[in-house]
């Protein structure tokens, strides 16, 4: 079996691969959540972009559950930690994934122009709301959140109200998130439609595209000016580590220290920027498959750049600086981490072979002449 | 550390009230989902296109319930963080990795081609067709036999120890966990109920299309279907209900003598208690009926073994809560960092009861310095309560058995092709639909309330487990839940309802009821 140490880091990337999972597919429904009200102007036109994403996005929303049970599983102190520190915006995250399932698959079920366009607002809420949180979720860590543990490892939380996790950076990061997913979600409606659908689609590219590229390289700039946690002294990470065994400080950029360590990694963000700038000229040249590509880059680079500014921090704390999870600390056992790696290298390759077979057997623009000739469409 | 009482209680209540909610929808595609394969394969075999309009029809409903299935199963995948902050680190080493195999193994499947099964039709043959609908049952229910298998170590933690570095349970043997006898016979049972609710609902909206005599070729075909597929269940439900009651007869001791309200140790075969009124303040039961031998057969499968009674539960936990103050003194010394061998020593003996030290935490901080009195206060505390776990568990029974007369019922004059002149038993089915899940409802209740005052069985008690969070958050999240979980489920039983009542012809292929009378109205006009 691996050493405890590479199994450690191993997971910060299997995370990190369950994370960017999600947002390559999920992305693409939530992002034509986003748009649908605005891009769809007619029923036909709105069932258009419902259906380019109907058939596939339980599937997809499959990585974030799966994410869930995965932290779970090998780092039980940041799903302990993270998911009930930030409860109230993780409660409304799931309010608004509840509209999903039953806005797409309801929907379609009565004519009553009222009940369809209220569902479009109910999916539009289940894009927008999930996307928004997620960025701002991402931001507060590198704020801080409100935990600490005491000597028992039970978490318990300061006094900032929910309020306080909309603070300015957090909702910098969660417009950020908010542009990329709608910039990746448009190119996929601009890729599996034809006519105004498309043309709207385009111009939505355009613009989150260019609102991506240039919010996040200002993210950046603002990052700099921040402090960033710096380890003191820890224990050997091929030990078992327990979270208040460190000394940690806080130092001025110290989310950037590790592009200064290993300057090669400056490409994470170049990507982040370079692939959505790919999507916007792609889109303007109407290449369809060069825009995903770049939109897909572009998801990469800024999820990458986030984790890896925080390395080896996943989830820092503002109220104990000691108790921030590392990577190396925050962990399931030696035993368990090397069962999940097994488990995760049959099953994720299985799921990429069949999902691809599902995409292919479903390719081909949808149009409303193929919705209505269709046994089955949204 | 004891925080406020109302945020454990209301913690609780939330997570029964999602769970529960959740188990209303995950019978239906547990159970519908073979009933679509059966449906299926006949038209694959046959070529007649009733069946393909079975699939589609039957899989119309399946959808509707799904839908409100991924819905509420969202909520069960965030909320062990959310609000059992304390119980994810402590055995997330160990309860996480069936979780997270389930997400991979079996809830990709199933949501990857659910979505090919409604809009496959028209682009794979009829074979492929077949494989996907199979692939969705089958990743519908692995599903259920990973959550079953989570499940099965909160009632009988085997596979795992204690290590006081990391303040938790670890993983010793991950086969241990896996082949866990009570998670074996949770999942068949829990399958097969979900089986029986599926043919009950097949079986009870077919019987109606055949009392208004509507669309009878294609009911009568799904009440064969339903009535065979069920009649099957119903003997797996009500066998492996027989040995779920052995394996905790074996294992979770107390949870049988609370089920049965077996007070005293009495000579084997213990007598059954058929009914009667539970008085746990007195501990005895008033007005019993009670018949020989009976608990003792099924709890020991032998005529000499005893049933271990309440009261000799108590006192041999007694014991155990003395052994977990030991285990807690230990650990606050390894703590402390005094890791000298006499601790080391006095640790290894007792942490085996250590989650019993901890059940006095709800009476004193320290533990250690517990009185007799303290310690008693604790031992009554892990009984449940006995009257709610006797009743529900003897009207699931009951059910049960009215389950089985009804499904043998419709087989047997099914085969006798005597089925329509038997209007008494085709309104008993339709007036029966709901209760399949009245009865698996109470058995989940039986289960997790029987297993109180515990998360994980003799390992850590609820109180500890909860999120230290603030009473207002969840009035918050529960409200919310109320709130959209109630609409929802009104609209999912509006559009059920609706397309009940269209029936097959809401497949718009012209050969329904519907249609035709539509037809033929055109043409008199």
């Amino acid at each position: 079996m691996l050493d405890y140490e590479t199994l450690k880091l191993i997971w910060w990337g299997l995370v990190g691969v369950l994370i960017i999972g999600f947002a390559l597919t999920g992305g693409w429904d939530l992002g034509a959540a986003i748009l649908l009200p605005f891009i769809g102007k007619t029923d036909d036109e709105r069932r258009v972009v419902i259906n380019t994403v109907g058939a596939t996005w339980e599937g997809n929303q499959t990585w974030l559950i799966t994410a869930g049970g995965a932290l779970f599983a090998a780092w039980p102190l940041v799903y302990a930690a993270a998911f009930s520190v930030l409860y109230v915006a993780l409660i409304l995250t799931l309010f608004a994934l509840f509209l999903r399932p039953v806005g797409f698959d309801y929907r379609s079920k009565l004519p009553d122009p009222r009940w369809r366009n209220s569902w479009d607002w109910g999916l539009f809420i289940g894009g927008l709301v999930p996307s928004l949180i997620f960025g701002v979720a991402f931001g507060n860590f590198f704020v801080g959140v409100d935990y600490r543990f005491d000597e028992t490892l039970r978490v318990t939380y300061g006094h900032a109200s929910f309020f306080s996790l909309l603070n300015p950076f957090a909702l910098f990061s969660g417009i950020v998130s908010v542009a990329m997913l709608t910039m990746h979600g448009g190119g996929w409606v601009f890729f599996k439609t034809e006519g105004v659908v498309r043309s709207r689609a385009r111009r939505a590219v355009q613009l989150a595209a260019l609102a991506t590229a240039v919010l996040f390289a200002l993210g950046g700039f603002w990052v700099a000016q921040r402090n960033g946690l710096h380890v003191t002294q820890m224990g050997s990470p091929n030990d078992i580590l327990r979270p208040l065994d460190k000394t940690v400080e806080w130092v001025a950029g110290g989310w950037l220290a590790n592009y200064g360590k290993y300057p090669l990694t400056w490409i994470l963000p170049g990507l982040g920027i370079g692939g959505a700038l790919i999507a916007l000229l792609a889109v303007s040249a109407n290449r369809a498959w060069l825009t995903l590509l770049g939109s897909s880059l572009s998801l990469i680079g800024i999820i990458l750049t986030a984790g890896w500014s925080l390395f080896p921090f996943v989830l820092p704390s503002s109220l104990d600086a000691r108790s921030s999870l590392m990577l190396w600390d925050a962990v399931s056992s030696h035993k368990t981490l090397g069962i999940m790696l097994g488990v995760v290298i049959v099953f994720v390759p299985l799921i990429g072979i069949y999902t691809t077979w599902v995409y292919r057997v479903l390719r081909g623009p949808v149009t409303v002449e193929r919705i209505n000739s269709e046994t089955h469409s949204y | 550390m004891i925080f406020a009482e109302d945020v454990v209680a209301l913690s609780r209540l939330q997570f029964g009230a999602t769970a529960l909610f959740h188990f209303l929808f995950v019978p239906l595609t547990l159970g519908l989902s073979w009933i679509l394969v059966i449906c299926e394969s006949m038209y694959v075999m046959t070529g007649q296109q009733v069946y393909k309009d079975m699939t589609r029809f039957w899989g119309k409903l399946f959808g509707i319930n799904f839908a409100m299935g991924v819905t509420t199963g969202i909520t069960m995948e965030f909320q062990f963080g959310t609000n059992w902050a304390y119980y994810s680190h402590y055995v997330g080493d160990i309860f996480g990795v069936p979780l997270a195999i389930e997400g991979l193994m079996a809830f990709f499947l199933e949501s990857t081609f659910v979505g090919l099964f409604f809009f496959g039709w028209d682009r794979l043959s009829r074979v492929q067709h077949l494989g996907v609908t199979f692939l969705v049952a089958l990743g519908s229910n692995l599903s259920a036999l990973w959550i079953l298998i989570a499940n099965g170590w909160m009632q009988n933690p085997v596979g795992a120890e204690f290590n006081y570095e990391t303040m938790r349970m670890e993983l010793t043997s991950i086969a241990d966990v896996f082949f866990n006898p009570v998670a074996q016979v949770k999942f068949v049972h829990t399958v097969a109920a979900g089986y029986v609710a599926a043919s009950m609902f097949v079986l009870g909206v077919s019987s109606w299309y055949l009392l208004k005599a509507r669309d009878t070729g294609f009911a009568i075909r799904s009440f064969a279907v339903a009535a065979g597929f069920g009649l099957a269940s119903v003997l797996s439900v009500i066998i492996l209900g027989d040995e779920s009651g052995y394996t905790s007869g074996e294992v979770q001791k107390v949870k049988l003598a609370a089920i049965e309200a077996e007070w005293e140790t009495m000579p084997a075969p213990a007598t059954f208690t058929a009914i009667g009124i539970p008085n746990q303040k007195e501990e005895r039961t008033d007005y019993a009926i009670r018949i020989p031998y009976v608990l003792g057969l099924i709890a020991t499968r032998s005529v000499d073994k005893q049933v271990t009674g309440i009261k000799d539960l108590k006192v041999e936990y007694e014991g155990r809560i003395r052994s977990g103050m030991a285990a807690y003194d230990a650990l606050q010394k390894l703590l402390a960092g005094d890791k000298s061998d006499p601790v080391k020593q006095q640790f290894e003996a007792h942490k085996h009861d250590l989650g019993f030290g901890l059940l006095l935490k709800k009476y004193t901080d320290k533990v250690t310095d517990a009185t007799p009195e303290q310690i008693k206060l604790a031992a009554n505390d892990t009984i449940p309560q006995v009257l709610p776990l006797f009743f529900s568990f003897r009207i699931m029974v009951g059910l049960g058995f009215l389950f089985l007369f009804i499904f043998a019922a419709s087989f047997y004059f099914l085969a006798r092709r005597n089925l329509a002149p038997q209007r008494w038993l085709l309104k008993l089915i339709v007036f029966s639909i709901p209760l399949p899940w009245v009865a698996i409802e109470l058995g989940w209740f039986v289960a997790e309330y029987g297993r109180q005052p515990w998360t994980i069985s003799g390992v850590l008690p609820t109180m500890l487990s909860a999120s230290a969070l603030e009473p207002g958050q969840l009035h918050f999240s529960l409200l919310g839940l109320l709130a959209i979980y109630s609409s929802l489920f009104v609209i999912e039983m509006y559009l059920m309802l609706k397309y009940i009542k269209l029936g097959p012809s809401s497949l718009h292929t012209g050969q329904y009821h519907h249609e035709k009378t539509l037809k033929q109205g055109e043409q008199h006009a």
